[in-house]
Order: C-alpha cells, then sequence, then structure tokens
C-alpha cells in the first residue's frame, strides 16, 4: 500500500529543486549570508597570518551553521505555508522518506553554499582552504547540521517564535559536531602531521551516524500531533 | 446514491487538547454515498473531527474506521482512500498547478500521471493556467485546484474543511459544482461550513456539534430557514446564513 521509500525521496528532492530553482530564495539568502559575514570577519580579524591560521576554521563553522539555520527554517516554513505539509502528510508514504528528502535538500543547499566559501576565504584569509580534506571535513559536517537541523526545524516551525527558538534548540545539539570539524580544519589547513588529527573526521563519521538514526527514529512523533 | 454499506464508523470517541476536552463520545456512522454536511459553531470540534478522521490527528480514546480499516494501526490504508480540502491551499506556492499535482501522483505512486493530471485540470477549469504559478492564482482558483489534489488518486471519501471560506460569489458557485459532480460520481463527502442555506441545499443528511457532542443528526430534509431555526435551537447560537 506505501509508496516506495526512494520514489518518495526523489520527488521531494524534485520539488525542492524546482522550487528554489525558480525561486532562489533559500541559496541566494544563506550565500549572501555567508559572504557578508566572512567579510565582517575578514575586517575584525585583521591579524597577522599565524593568528588567522587560528582562527580561520572556526570563522569557516560559525558562518556555516548560521547560514544553515536561515535555510532550515525556510525550508520547513516552506512546508507549513499554506499547509501542504498536512497533504504530503495524508499520502501514504513512509514518514523517514519524508525525513530523508527533506534532509537532502537542506543538505544540497548548505553544502553548496560551504563549498562556495572556501575559494572565497582563500582570497580573503590568504590561506589555501581548498584542499581536498577540508572538503571531504566541511560534508561531514554540513551532514551532521542538516541531521539535526532538520528534525529540529520541524519541530521549531509548528511555534510562533520559530526563528529565535531553532538556533536555542540547535546550537547545543551541534556542539559536538562543530568541535570536532573546527579541530580537523584547523589541523588540516596548518598542515598538521595526519595523526594529530585524523580522528576528528572520523568521529564525525560516528556523530552523524547516530544523529541519523536518531532522528530517524523521533521523526515521525515530531510530525505528527 | 446511498447504499446501507457503512464507509466511516466513529465510536465513544473523544479528543482533548491537554486538559482541554473538545470531542466527547462522538458516535457516527455514513454510509457509502452520503453527502453529510457538519454544522456548528467555532471551537465545536469540526475540524478536529476531520482530521481524525484522516489521521492527521489521534483520538484520545475511540475508535475510528474508514472503509473497514482502523486508526491509527491501518492509517496507510486510510490515508489511500481519503481525499481531504481545507480552507488552506495545502499547495506549494512556488510550483505550478502542473508540477504540484505532479509531485503528488508521486507521492500516491499513480501510473499513467500526465494523463490523471490533465483530466483533473480540465474538470476544474484550470487547464489553461496548467503552468502558472500557484501564488499567481486566486483564492478560487486555489481552492479548485486543491480539489484536483484531492481526487488525484481516486478516493472514496471526501472530506471538506470549511471549502467556502474566503470565496467570492462565483467562486463559490463553482465550487458547488465540483461538490456536486463528485457527490454524483458517488463520492462520499464529509463537509464541515457555516453556511447553512448551502448545507441545506448540497447534502443529503445534517450533523449539528455543539460543544463536543452530535447535538443532531438527521437525513431529513431541511429548507435554509427550517435548518437556520434548528441550528440556533441546537448550538443556542445565532444563525450563520
Amino acid at each position: 500500500m506505501n509508496t516506495p521509500f526512494f520514489s518518495v525521496v526523489m520527488a521531494i528532492i524534485r520539488k525542492d529543486l524546482q522550487a528554489e530553482l525558480r525561486s532562489r530564495e533559500l541559496v541566494a539568502t544563506m550565500l549572501l549570508f555567508a559572504l557578508l559575514s566572512v567579510l565582517a570577519f575578514s575586517f575584525a580579524l585583521e591579524l597577522d597570518r599565524l593568528a588567522r591560521e587560528e582562527v580561520v576554521s572556526g570563522v569557516l563553522w560559525v558562518t556555516v551553521i548560521f547560514a544553515s539555520l536561515l535555510g532550515l527554517n525556510r525550508s520547513m516554513s516552506i512546508e507549513r505555508e499554506n499547509d501542504s505539509i498536512d497533504a504530503m502528510l495524508l499520502t501514504p508514504i513512509p514518514r523517514s522518506a519524508i525525513f530523508v528528502g527533506k534532509l537532502v535538500g537542506n543538505y544540497l543547499f548548505t553544502a553548496t553554499v560551504g563549498i562556495a566559501l572556501l575559494p572565497l576565504m582563500t582570497i580573503l584569509y590568504n590561506i589555501n582552504m581548498l584542499n581536498l580534506w577540508v572538503i571531504a571535513t566541511l560534508l561531514l559536517g554540513t551532514l551532521g547540521i542538516c541531521i539535526t537541523g532538520t528534525l529540529l526545524a520541524a519541530m521549531t516551525v509548528q511555534t510562533r517564535a520559530r526563528e529565535a527558538l531553532l538556533p536555542i534548540v540547535m546550537l547545543p545539539v551541534v556542539l559536538p559536531i562543530l568541535l570536532a570539524a573546527v579541530k580537523a580544519t584547523t589541523g588540516i589547513i596548518n598542515n598538521a602531521p595526519v595523526s594529530d588529527w585524523q580522528t576528528w573526521p572520523q568521529v564525525l563519521l560516528i556523530v552523524d551516524i547516530i544523529y541519523l538514526v536518531l532522528c530517524l527514529l523521533m521523526f515521525s512523533y515530531v510530525i505528527e500531533e | 446514491m446511498t447504499d446501507s454499506r457503512p464507509v466511516i464508523e466513529i465510536q465513544n470517541l473523544a479528543k482533548a487538547f491537554g486538559y482541554l476536552p473538545v470531542l466527547k463520545k462522538i458516535n457516527l456512522t455514513i454510509q457509502r454515498g452520503q453527502f453529510v454536511a457538519l454544522l456548528g459553531p467555532n471551537g465545536s470540534g469540526k475540524s478536529t473531527l476531520l482530521r481524525l478522521i484522516c489521521g492527521l490527528s489521534k483520538p484520545t480514546v475511540g475508535t475510528i474506521s474508514v472503509g473497514g480499516w482502523s486508526i491509527p494501526g491501518e492509517a496507510e490504508a486510510i490515508r489511500a482512500q481519503i481525499g481531504f480540502v481545507s480552507h488552506k491551499a495545502l499547495l506549494y506556492n512556488n510550483l505550478t498547478a502542473q508540477e504540484n499535482l505532479a509531485f503528488y501522483t508521486r507521492l500516491y505512486h499513480l501510473q499513467n500521471s500526465a494523463s490523471r493530471i490533465d483530466l483533473l485540470l480540465g474538470q476544474v477549469g484550470l487547464s489553461k493556467r496548467a503552468h502558472s504559478l500557484v501564488r499567481t492564482f486566486s483564492r478560487g482558483m486555489q481552492q479548485r485546484l486543491s480539489i484536483a489534489r484531492a481526487l488525484l488518486h481516486e478516493p472514496h471519501v471526501l472530506l471538506f474543511d470549511e471549502p467556502f471560506t474566503g470565496l467570492d460569489q462565483d467562486a463559490a458557485v463553482v465550487l458547488d459544482n465540483l461538490l456536486l459532480e463528485a457527490y454524483a460520481e458517488g463520492h462520499t463527502i464529509l463537509m464541515t461550513t457555516h453556511q447553512l442555506e448551502r448545507a441545506a441545499r448540497l447534502a443529503n443528511r445534517i450533523v449539528i456539534l455543539s460543544r463536543g457532542t452530535i447535538a443532531y443528526d438527521s437525513t431529513d430534509p431541511l429548507d435554509a430557514l427550517q435548518l437556520s431555526t434548528l441550528y440556533a435551537e441546537k448550538t443556542g447560537a445565532a444563525n450563520a446564513r
């Protein structure tokens, strides 16, 4: 009776991409915020090269997290406009497929913004961020942010103070991701020995898997009354 | 038009939000092919009852079955049989009419979706606007598209939650005709409304909810004036004609 899981996931991704290609409101807003944020940090941290090497990974991750907050809030608000989430819930589909569909859409948008930041930060901070390990860490960290963010945005979007509430509930939850991602990125861009930072991408991967399982289990309770 | 087989059976249904009871011990059986108008003042529990029937909300106590399937255990089977139209459009503003319907055909895993979409857009008079964004539609057009969405998977049961809200006179007449067509095609319809004249004209059974209980339930034909008097008597409210 159920629509197959991956058909639902693909349908939701396609719908989100169609809507975004038309309106460009998610990626454009996130990208503009990220750009302004990185520029502001660049002016605020007019420091010597050594000091910049210490803080640049923090700048990257704080920017990615705050940009993702904008996108996650909007992505779930679109489902609440006109109560269209109700029409989706009325179809015979697995609830976890809605979560995965929304997660993949959010991930595509957030990862795009994160990767677009790397050449910009390379120029502004004069530190090479275009490194395969930095990109891999960025993809792993962004995945964790989007996993928790998709679930928490589905919760907070039902409240009146949704814009204020999402950062308050999400930032403590993504602290392990932020910690591991900053440690890994700092080690990579400072050309530290691999043994010094290789644990952190592994930690990121494990945290992502744990959060993914927990969020898949909890989503149907969050999305339904 | 109707037959004696029940399609919706509600027994001892109660729903409370926290300590606030909204529905109290509702018992209601709706036969296949009936057009039921569910009336009642704001807060009487009409929308809550519809959301419970389609599985968007869970009962505090009691049972609901639709087409022999029970909620919540067989909710997916029930969802496949129900089309729901709310006073909100339940559509995506940044997609076209065609894209909105195509999205739902994928969720319902329908075959021959293109021809089904064309057929329904024709039925609701939106063929020429198939590739227009929903955000450019008037309220009446959105409501017609919403009906097309609800009919996509050929459900047996149609639930309408105050579908006339915000419609002008012309759009309301178009919606009247769509409802009567759906009824003539054999759908079972349960509609909440505050428009007593419309309820008397369209429905063949009237149910009045008051303070979370069924205050009146009859298939006796009533004209608008009789229904207005009855409504005031049963709910203690001024009529909503």
